[in-house]
C-alpha cells in the first residue's frame, strides 16, 4: 500500500472557535515561541509531512470578508514566516509552510524571506500564498481601495471577477517569487582568487517579469535556497483556484465532503492542470478535514458537540469527530478515491495533534498506510520532487 | 563607577571588509555561520547582534558588482531563527522604511519581540532610488527630499501601531470568556505618507517598542536619531571625530526632553589582534592588501571616475584621463556624493608625493582598522573612546565570516570585565535592559 501523506493546519489553539477554553489548552501561550515548538515537535514526533501555519493581515472573524467585534474568541497572531523561522532550529525533518498574502505582501519580501527560511530549515521550508480580498484588510495598507463585499454579494459576476482579477494577480506574484528563487544559479558564487570575483555574474539573472499589476527586475538578493524551488502549495475551493494552484502550486488542498466529492475534485484538479497546460509533475492533491478525536467510541462527538453549544463551529472543510480508528477507515476509503493524503485541521491543541500523534498514526502504521520514520532530508523529496533543475541555467 | 560600554556584533556584510579570498573564511549564507557568529557574540555577553540589509544587488558600470561577497538572507527570518539558539543576545534587523509598509513592519517586528522573548531591534534605514525601486511595486516613487520625512512618519505610524495594544489587552480568560479586551488593536493614522486604518492584529511585544537604531549622519539623520532612536550607529571611528559627533548629537536631546544616557551612540568599528602591537600593525596592514585587491582597487577607482579603467594596471600610476563627472557607475550603495573632481586631484597629488600605484592608493585611502594592538592595547583604547565621550560602545564588523569575533570575544571582552566596564553576565532578559533603556516612550511621547 501506498503511504499517506499527511500534514497538520495548526492555527491559534485549533479550529474550534471554542477550542481555547477547554482545559489543556493555552491561550495566553498563543504569543510565545515555546508554544510554537512543543507543537511543532509533537507534529514531528508522529513523523508528519509537514505543518502549515494559518496568517494574515488583520484579525481573524466570524464573519466572512470582513472583521466582526468579538472579544471571546482568539484574535491576534504572530507573522507565520517568523514563527516558521523560531521552531525550524529546534526541529530537524518536518517541513514548515507559512501562510503569506499575495494581495499586499511584496513578493521580492516573500521570495527572500522563503528562501531564508528554506536555509534556516536546511531544505523544509514551504509556502502557501493566500489572497487577501478583505476591504478592511486593504484599509491598513491604504494603497488600493478593496470592494466591501457580504455574503449576499457571493457569487455574483462583479463578485467573481474581483476574486478573479486577485487571483491572476497572485498568480503573478508566485511567479516572480519562483524566478527570484531561481535567479541565482547554484555555482555562482566561485570565489576565484585569481580574478578577484567572489561571484560570477553570467550566473545571476534578472528576471524581468512585467505584469499588469507590477515588475520586479531582479535578481533576488538571497542565494538559491537549498531545495532550488521550495515547496509550494494552495488550498482550493473552487476551479479558478484549482487552475491557479496548477500553474503555480506543487500540493494544493481541497476540501471534498466524502467519498464522491473526494473523486469529483481530484478530476477537477486533473481538468485544471489540462487546462492551463500544467508540465512535470502532477499536483498533489491532499484533502482537508477538521478533525475532533477521543480513543472512547462517541467521546469525540460529544465533546463536539458540548464545544459548539458554546460557539459553534462552521468550517469550509468536512468535520470529523470520532476514533482514530474510524479517522483512519475515512482516510483509506478517501484516498481510494483518489487524495495522496491530508491536511488535518486539528479541532483543539494540542489534544487533537497529540491523538493524531498517538492514535490516528499507529493506526494507520498496522495498517502499512503510513511511515515509520521519516526518510528524506528535504520537504520537496517527501513529495517525490527532485531538486529542480534552474529554469535560467544553460541546458548542459 | 565608571561608564559601561556597549558592545555589538556586525554579521560580515556585503562589501569589501570581508575577506572572502582567506582559507579561513566560510560560507555568508549558512544558517552554521550566523549560529557561529550569534553564539560567539552572546557568550562574550555582547548587546545585540546586527544585519545589514540590501534590497537590490550592487552594480558597477550597468553590470553587477562581482569582486565583493553578495548573497544576503532576509533578515528578520534568520534573526527570528537565531532566537531559537541564544537566551539574552538582542536580535536587530535592518528594514527600509521605502520599500516597505508600517502594518507589516510593525507586525514583523512585534512578532520578533515576542518570539525572542524581547530581543528585537529594528534599524531604520530610508532610500529613494529608483534602481533599488525597480524590485518593488513603486519603483521609485519617493524624492530625495523626502526621504526622512517617509521614515518619520513610518516610525510614528508603527509606534502607534505598537500601542494601540496594551500589555492590559491580552486576557485569554475562559472563565470571563474574554480572549481579548474591547478595542484591543484599534488604530487609525491620517497623515502625508500613510492614511491607514483598522485594527492591528499583533499583541504588544514584551519591550513594547523594538529597540530603534538609527544611522544617517546628515543634520537630518541627527536630528531624527535625537528625537526618536535609542541607539545611533555611527561611522565616526577617531577619537577626535567620535568626540564631536558625540557633543552634537547628544547635545540635540534635551529639546526632545530626553537624557543623555536615553541615545546609545555605537561606532561601528574593525579591529586587529597581535601577540605584540608590531605583529598587529603588520597583520593590519595584510588584511587591507587582503581586502583591496587589484580588481577591487580598479572598481574602486572607477566609483569616482565615473567610467572604465579596466584597461589600467593596477600596479601602475594612476590614470591619466579625466572623470567623468555625470551620473555616475556605482549603483545600490552609498554613492559617492563629495566632489569628485577635487578627490581626483587629491588623490593624483597624494599618488605623485608618496609614488603609489592605483592599489596602493586604494589601500592607502581604504579606512584603516579602527583598534589594531594587542589585545590590552584594544581594551585600553575602546575603554578610552567610551569614557572621554568619543561613543557609549561599538559595533564590531568582522573581517572574516563566521569566526571574525572570536579572538576579540576570548581576549579581549574579559580584559574589560575585569577593568569593570563591561558586564560580566546579563543582568535582564530584554534589549532593552542590555542597553539600560527605559520602557519604551509612546507614540505620543516621541512625536
Amino acid at each position: 500500500m501506498t503511504h499517506l501523506h499527511l500534514a497538520v493546519a495548526l492555527d491559534g489553539t485549533g479550529w474550534h472557535p471554542a477550542s481555547w477554553r477547554e482545559p489543556g489548552a493555552r491561550p495566553g501561550d498563543v504569543f510565545t515561541a515555546g508554544y510554537w515548538t512543543d507543537l511543532v515537535r509533537e507534529a514531528e514526533r508522529a513523523a508528519l509531512d509537514l505543518v502549515t501555519l494559518e496568517d494574515g493581515l488583520g484579525p481573524q472573524s466570524s464573519v466572512p470578508l470582513a472583521f466582526d467585534h468579538r472579544t471571546d474568541q482568539v484574535r491576534g497572531r504572530l507573522d507565520a514566516v517568523l514563527i516558521a523561522a523560531r521552531v525550524a532550529p529546534t526541529t530537524t525533518r518536518i517541513g514548515i509552510v507559512p501562510t503569506t498574502s499575495t494581495t499586499h505582501t511584496e513578493p521580492f519580501h516573500v521570495g527572500i524571506g522563503i528562501a531564508s527560511l528554506d536555509f534556516v530549515s536546511r531544505g523544509r521550508a514551504g509556502w502557501r500564498p493566500q489572497i487577501s480580498p478583505r476591504a478592511a484588510e486593504a484599509a491598513h495598507f491604504g494603497r488600493r481601495v478593496l470592494p466591501e463585499l457580504a455574503p449576499a454579494d457571493f457569487g455574483t459576476p462583479e463578485a467573481e471577477a474581483f476574486v478573479a482579477g486577485l487571483l491572476t494577480e497572485a498568480g503573478d506574484h508566485v511567479e516572480v517569487v519562483r524566478r527570484l528563487w531561481d535567479s541565482w544559479e547554484d555555482d555562482a558564487e566561485i570565489r576565484d582568487a585569481a580574478t578577484g570575483r567572489f561571484l560570477d555574474r553570467d550566473k545571476l539573472h534578472y528576471i524581468d517579469f512585467e505584469g499588469e499589476f507590477f515588475s520586479v527586475r531582479g535578481p533576488s538578493i538571497t542565494p538559491r535556497p537549498p531545495q532550488g524551488q521550495p515547496l509550494v502549495t494552495a488550498l482550493a475551493h473552487s476551479a479558478p483556484i484549482y487552475r491557479f494552484a496548477a500553474r503555480g502550486a506543487d500540493v494544493v488542498f481541497v476540501t471534498p465532503h466524502g467519498r464522491d466529492e473526494a473523486a469529483s475534485i481530484t478530476a477537477e484538479v486533473r481538468a485544471a492542470e489540462a487546462e492551463t497546460g500544467r508540465t512535470g509533475a502532477p499536483l498533489t492533491v491532499l484533502g482537508d478535514l477538521v478533525v475532533f478525536l477521543d480513543d472512547e467510541p462517541g467521546a469525540a462527538a460529544a465533546r463536539l458537540a458540548r464545544l459548539d453549544r458554546v460557539d459553534p463551529l462552521a468550517s469550509d472543510a468536512e468535520i470529523f469527530a470520532g476514533t482514530p480508528a474510524e479517522l483512519a477507515d475515512l482516510l483509506l476509503d478517501w484516498s481510494a478515491a483518489g487524495l495522496a493524503g491530508f491536511r488535518l485541521r486539528p479541532g483543539v491543541l494540542p489534544h487533537d495533534l497529540t491523538a493524531i500523534a498517538d492514535g490516528l498514526v499507529p493506526e494507520l502504521r498496522r495498517r502499512g498506510a503510513f511511515r515509520d520514520a521519516y526518510a528524506e532530508d528535504t520537504l520537496r523529496a517527501r513529495f517525490g520532487l527532485p531538486r529542480p533543475a534552474n529554469r535560467y541555467a544553460a541546458a548542459p | 563607577m565608571p561608564r559601561q560600554i556597549h558592545l555589538a556584533a556586525h554579521f560580515p556584510g556585503v562589501n569589501n571588509t570581508t575577506v572572502w579570498s582567506d582559507p579561513r573564511s566560510g560560507s555568508q549564507i549558512d544558517f552554521a555561520s550566523f549560529v557561529h557568529l550569534a553564539r560567539t557574540a552572546e557568550r562574550a555577553k555582547f548587546d545585540f547582534f546586527f544585519l545589514a540589509e540590501g534590497l537590490r544587488l550592487r552594480e558597477l558600470k550597468g553590470r553587477i558588482h562581482d569582486l565583493d561577497v553578495a548573497g544576503r538572507p532576509e533578515s528578520l527570518t534568520v534573526l527570528s531563527a537565531l532566537a531559537a539558539v541564544t537566551t539574552h543576545l538582542g536580535l536587530a534587523a535592518t528594514v527600509n522604511s521605502t520599500f516597505n509598509e508600517p502594518y507589516e513592519v510593525a507586525r514583523r517586528l512585534a512578532s520578533l519581540d515576542h518570539l525572542s522573548g524581547g530581543r528585537a531591534a529594528w534599524n531604520v534605514v530610508t532610500s529613494y532610488d529608483a534602481f533599488t525601486g525597480e524590485n518593488f511595486r513603486r519603483g521609485g516613487f519617493l524624492d530625495e527630499a523626502d526621504r526622512y520625512t517617509r521614515a518619520a512618519e513610518f516610525l510614528r505610524t508603527a509606534r502607534e501601531l505598537w500601542d494601540s495594544w496594551t500589555d492590559r489587552d491580552l486576557l485569554a480568560d475562559p472563565a470571563a470568556g474574554q480572549f481579548v479586551r474591547e478595542g484591543a488593536g484599534e488604530f487609525a493614522h491620517h497623515g502625508r505618507h500613510f492614511d491607514i486604518h483598522g485594527r492591528f492584529a499583533t499583541p504588544r511585544g514584551p519591550q513594547g517598542h523594538p529597540v530603534i537604531i538609527q544611522a544617517g549622519d546628515s543634520d537630518e539623520g541627527r536630528e531624527f536619531a535625537a528625537r526618536d532612536a535609542d541607539v545611533i550607529f555611527s561611522r565616526h571611528s577617531t577619537l577626535e571625530d567620535g568626540r564631536a559627533f558625540y557633543k552634537d548629537v547628544k547635545s540635540r536631546l534635551a529639546k526632545y526632553g530626553r537624557g543623555p544616557d536615553e541615545l546609545k551612540i555605537l561606532p561601528a568599528v574593525t579591529y586587529v589582534l597581535g601577540d605584540t602591537d608590531e605583529d598587529a600593525a603588520e597583520r593590519a596592514a595584510e588584511i587591507r592588501r587582503a581586502q583591496v585587491s587589484p580588481q577591487t582597487a580598479i572598481a574602486f577607482l572607477e566609483a569616482v571616475w565615473g567610467r572604465d579603467l579596466s584597461g589600467y594596471d593596477p600596479d601602475g600610476p594612476l590614470p591619466d584621463v579625466e572623470p567623468d563627472l555625470g551620473e555616475g557607475v556605482s549603483k545600490g550603495r552609498a554613492q559617492f556624493r563629495g566632489d569628485r573632481a577635487a578627490t581626483v586631484r587629491q588623490w593624483r597629488a597624494l599618488a605623485e608625493e608618496r609614488g603609489l600605484s592605483i592599489r596602493e592608493l586604494a589601500i592607502e585611502t581604504t579606512a584603516r582598522q579602527t583598534f589594531v594592538g594587542t589585545a590590552r592595547t584594544v581594551a585600553d583604547r575602546i575603554d578610552e573612546f567610551v569614557q572621554t565621550d568619543a561613543a557609549d560602545g561599538f559595533i564590531f564588523v568582522p573581517h572574516l565570516t563566521p569566526g571574525g569575533l572570536d579572538d576579540l570575544a576570548e581576549h579581549v571582552v574579559p580584559l574589560l570585565q575585569e577593568k569593570g566596564v563591561f558586564r560580566a553576565d546579563y543582568t535582564g532578559p530584554t534589549l532593552r535592559d542590555h542597553l539600560g533603556l527605559g520602557p519604551a516612550r509612546t507614540a505620543e511621547e516621541t512625536s
